[in-house]
């Protein structure tokens, strides 16, 4: 996308340069009926409309891949922001909760039902996935995906006061064993 | 135009001419002057002023937010006091700069490029200066104060609802932003009408000089974009005043509805503010090059594709609130398509640029500004337009440098790039201090380096609107670049702004037109006099300069239209919409000081209620309506004039004494504003019911059948009454019974509203009641309007100002009791029928 719109640029850039530099005689763009045809549908509709639809393709096509999908091994956990905290809730009855920390098992899709219990947060995992809005009232599913055991930073990504940029958590993934402790050791 | 040959004309009739026609048009040269003057000339300037000063504020915030940001764990600002910094910036450019700005030029150039002598409605401008003046006034004070909103320029629910904003911050944000759309929607119903009908003759459509399309453009969409933010900031501020639970999930509300309300507004916003700048590219870019601009046509209708497709976007500003699929790829689709009537634009100023022959001046400059920065901001927002990247950057500093690459690579160099072309015509003077480059080249580089940072800063994860961040982030050395460019452009924006205050002052006086451009404003003397032209040119084609080099001459000379003073009043062209074909004279109102008390009490009505002062804001309501009152009085005649000549033979009647004069076009704009704020309220109300938590209600309002006949009976009445009041005085018989039957159907409709409130006595236990509420108090207020408004007429009747010719004002009447009936009875039934199917 970057190299596309760089490319673009320089193009742009270039027919300007080429206007305003060029040798004094009228070219063949010059004159309007032709001029139109060129300036106006070669380059003003047909340029974007091939660049735009190719692109807009490849969107949805990347798009479509996050979509929170069926899978036999999903996990659910639930996120619930506040003014400035977090808390995870696991489990079939969300009777294990946690602040600050969510954990998930690596190597397995999770999705995560977001909501919010005061103002507007978003849940957002850069190495994970994008953000979504956690809204009162609302809740909002986003499939994580963590391909190895680790923490990985997370953060709230829309303003909500003072505290805003303190409101931060970190996302645990565990292999399948300690995975399995941490639910044991959570409904005990 | 067949002329005399100058030779056969009279020497010193140009300066006869120009003398009388000064003093007609003369406004008080005291200091009382800027109080009274309605000119064009007078309130352009004064609204540039203001608007600039406005610039230099929202600039030095940004100053402070870069000094904040310069440094990691930075100690200079509290997140208090930095959330109030931001929120301000974007407020005071967007609102209180960016639109005004544009609007300011406007009313310095259209009337010239018209070819008319003014704006259609003088006082309407002056009104529309003051309440900015008094609505921006009060927002910049009350941030002096400490009491600044805190919450966001876009201000999102339930962080700006009274439980987590507390004291006045985000009703002075409410409030003010307010004020300062009406101003917006009185100066947009001005340019409308203005270039609809005021123009020289022969100008039709097709020959309109192209900003004035734009300018068209853009006036029609603030008229549809603002409402919803209007009913927007109605409901927030009730909902913190009077605790409505509009976005109060556990009642019925719903904060997304805010979203929906604001981008509605604010994506049309965006384009808004670039398609005037757009419309001076257009203008400037030809004449630089020594050519005609490439495919008219095709740029009109690129900029009018646009205003359509900007409405279809708004979504993706919400692309991270949980949209369904379908719903994001529709919008991601539309939001890259929008990318095609500006690339049109784009490679048509390029053809043009190849089509002439370009030289370089200050004004082409920045232009180049604007194509080496406007096109990067394009392609960063079809980046944004891709959902998945969306999700990642979204309310990262990406967003917030593709919104500086847009508008101020896409508004603010094109806008100095014209008031450097327009310089000569407006001040009379040729730029003599060399200043400008100089703070171009310390400007567009420093502005690429800052935003250029910001970018990767963005991409690097740093999160917009947060105060501060830790030195093991790595996104100390970016921002410290940004801030140190953000200050050598600031340096440059100042140094751009002297460069323009001190050749506007003391350069040299320069010739009439130095650019070689074609269009009627160039034709005028400079600086432009308060009457504009001598006399109304004639034009036949789009570059009526280059069709005629002598046209100066016979316009001075009074050999157009109008071109005679003896009638001693200020008085102009109206022209037929399409082809421009000379219809009507219109006489316009002199100076006057009741635009400048109206906005007094209008903002005092807006202002008061910030401190709890009821009965102020109750009586100054009161006083808006009685000088509107009197304002509307002092307009019209007792007698018929009959046609009045012309001028080249014509006899045209005044527009006075017309169907359909000015003040008719203007209302039907204004209503076709608040039929988009009606049309919002229903979206609103059919989106708490679709989407909400907490819907339906427990109960539903079940229709009176005493209640729908009253409504329907009043209906009728006051369909019928307006009706007959027109026909009886266009009879010359009597028009009082239809007036009362019209003021009788008003208030039986007023009495169907109010059993709707009484049925449902507490707005404040659920969305639903406090909905219906808003739907009754839409008939309420019109309903009200409408029976003032008739009775208003059956005073002039009474007092002799409407005859069979003078009744304009009588069709202006039923045109508001139209709408009042069409829109009171959906209100009514969108109010009872869910109940009476329930």
């Amino acid at each position: 996308m970057l190299t596309c719109a760089l490319a673009i640029f320089f193009f742009v850039m270039a027919l300007i340069f080429a206007a305003l530099y060029r040798p004094p005689n009228p070219s063949v763009c010059g004159r309007n009926e032709s001029g139109t045809r060129v300036w106006i549908w070669g380059l003003g509709v047909g340029f974007p409309l091939v660049t735009l639809a190719a692109l807009t393709a490849y969107g949805l096509f990347i798009g479509e891949r996050l979509l929170p999908r069926e899978a036999p091994d999903l996990v659910t956990v639930q996120a619930q922001a506040r003014q400035w905290a977090w808390t995870f809730r696991y489990g079939e009855d969300r009777a294990i909760a946690t602040d600050g920390v969510l954990h998930i098992p690596a190597g397995r899709p999770v999705n995560v039902e977001i909501t919010s219990t005061d103002v507007i947060h978003s849940f957002w995992v850069p190495r994970l996935a994008g953000k979504l809005d956690a809204i009162p009232g609302h809740v909002n599913v986003l499939r994580i995906e963590a391909a190895l055991p680790g923490t990985y930073g997370g953060q709230s990504a829309e303003f909500s006061g003072r505290g805003y940029r303190e409101h931060v958590f970190t996302v645990e993934a565990h292999d399948a064993a300690s995975w399995a402790t941490f639910l044991a050791e959570g409904t005990q | 135009m067949t002329l005399p040959s100058p030779a056969s004309q009279p020497r010193g009739k140009a300066l006869r001419l120009h003398l009388a026609l000064a003093r007609i048009w003369a406004s008080d040269q005291r200091i009382r002057g800027w109080f009274t003057s309605s000119n064009n000339n007078d309130i352009g300037s004064l609204f540039l002023i203001v608007a600039t000063s406005f610039f230099v504020i929202g600039g030095i915030l940004a100053m402070l937010i870069r000094a904040q940001l310069a440094t990691p764990d930075s100690a200079f600002m509290e997140p208090q006091v930095y959330n109030q910094i931001f929120t301000m910036h974007g407020t005071v450019m967007m609102f209180l700069f960016a639109i005004p700005f544009f609007e300011a030029m406007s009313m310095l150039l259209l009337p010239g490029m018209l070819g008319t002598r003014d704006m259609a409605f003088p006082r309407l401008g002056a009104y529309g200066l003051w309440v900015y003046i008094f609505g921006g006034s009060a927002v910049i004070i009350a941030m002096l104060m400490g009491l600044a909103p805190d919450g966001g320029w876009f201000m999102y629910p339930p962080l700006s609802s009274a439980a987590f904003s507390p004291g006045i911050g985000a009703d002075v944000w409410l409030l003010g932003i307010t004020s300062i759309e009406v101003s917006a929607i009185a100066t947009a119903i001005e340019v409308i009408v203005t270039v609809l009908r005021y123009r020289a003759a022969g100008m039709s459509l097709s020959r309109m000089p192209i900003f004035a399309w734009y300018i068209l453009v853009v006036s029609v969409m603030i008229l549809t974009a603002f409402p919803p933010m209007i009913l927007g900031s109605l409901l927030l501020e009730v909902e913190r005043a009077l605790n409505w639970p509009f976005f109060q999930v556990e009642n019925g509300g719903d904060p997304l509805l805010w979203q929906h309300l604001f981008w509605l507004f604010g994506h049309p916003e965006v384009y808004i503010i670039f398609l005037p700048a757009a419309g001076m590219i257009a203008t400037i870019l030809p004449v630089m090059a020594r050519t005609n601009l490439l495919g008219y046509g095709w740029v009109v209708a690129a900029a009018v594709s646009l205003a359509v497709l900007s409405f279809g976007l708004w979504v993706h500003h919400m692309f991270t609130t949980g949209i369904p699929h379908m719903g994001l790829a529709f919008f991601s689709a539309a939001s890259t398509l929008v990318a095609v009537p500006t690339s049109v634009m784009i490679f048509s100023w390029i053809g043009t640029l190849w089509k002439g022959r370009a030289r370089m001046g200050l004004p082409m400059l920045w232009i180049m500004g604007f194509f080496a920065t406007f096109v990067i901001g394009g392609l960063t927002g079809v980046m944004l337009a891709v959902v998945p990247f969306n999700w990642q950057v979204h309310d990262t500093h990406f967003v917030v440098a593709h919104l500086h690459y847009v508008l101020i690579g896409g508004y603010v160099f094109p806008m100095i790039a014209a008031i450097y072309y327009f310089m000569p015509l407006l001040t009379g003077r040729t730029r003599f201090f060399k200043l400008g480059e100089v703070a171009f080249w310390l400007v567009v580089p420093s502005f690429h380096i800052t935003f250029l940072s910001v970018h990767m800063a963005g991409l690097l994860g740093q999160r917009r609107r947060t105060w501060t961040y830790d030195a093991d982030q790595g996104w100390t050395a970016l921002n410290l670049v940004a801030s140190i460019a953000s200050f050598v452009m600031a340096i440059g924006f100042a140094l751009t702004i002297l460069d323009v205050a001190v050749n506007a002052f003391v350069a040299v006086r320069g010739r009439r037109n130095p650019w070689g451009a074609g269009t009627l404003e160039w034709a005028g003397a400079i600086p432009s006099p308060a009457y504009g032209f001598a006399s109304i040119p004639i034009v036949q084609g789009r570059y009526p300069l280059h069709d005629d080099p002598d046209l100066a001459l016979h316009i001075a000379r009074g050999e157009g239209y109008l071109g005679d003073a003896s009638r001693i009043r200020r008085e102009t062209l109206i022209v037929s919409t399409a082809r421009g074909e000379p219809l009507q004279v219109v006489v316009l109102p002199g100076n006057s000081v009741l635009p400048f008390l109206l906005a007094v009490v209008t903002s005092t009505s807006f202002l008061a209620p910030l401190f709890d002062a009821y009965i102020v804001a109750g009586l100054a309501l009161v006083a808006v309506v009685a000088l509107a009152l009197v304002w509307a009085w002092g307009l019209g005649g007792r007698v018929d004039e009959g046609h009045v000549d012309a001028g080249h033979g014509a006899m045209l009647p005044l527009a006075s004494e017309c169907r359909d004069p000015p003040g008719w076009w203007g209302s039907v704009f204004l209503l076709l504003a608040d039929g988009v704020h009606f049309g919002s309220l229903l979206f609103g109300y059919a989106f708490l019911w679709t989407v909400a938590p907490n819907w339906p209600p427990h109960s539903y309002l079940q229709p009176q059948l005493w209640a729908v006949i009253v409504a329907l009976t009043g209906a009728l009445a006051l369909t019928a009454g307006p009706r007959l009041a027109v026909r009886a005085i266009a009879k010359g018989g009597t028009a009082w019974p239809a007036i009362t039957l019209g003021i009788v159907g008003s208030l039986a409709l007023a009495i169907a509203a109010a059993s709707v409130m009484l049925d449902r006595p507490g707005p404040a236990r659920h969305a639903y009641d406090a909905t219906l509420w808003l739907l009754a108090g839409h008939v309420g207020l019109h309903t009200i309007l409408s029976a003032i408004m008739l009775c208003y007429l059956a005073a002039r009747v009474a007092a002799g100002y409407a005859s069979p010719a003078r009744i304009g004002e009588a069709g202006i009447v039923k045109l508001w009791a139209d709408f009042t009936v069409a829109t009171g009875l959906v209100a009514l039934a969108a109010a009872w029928l869910p109940g009476a199917f329930a």
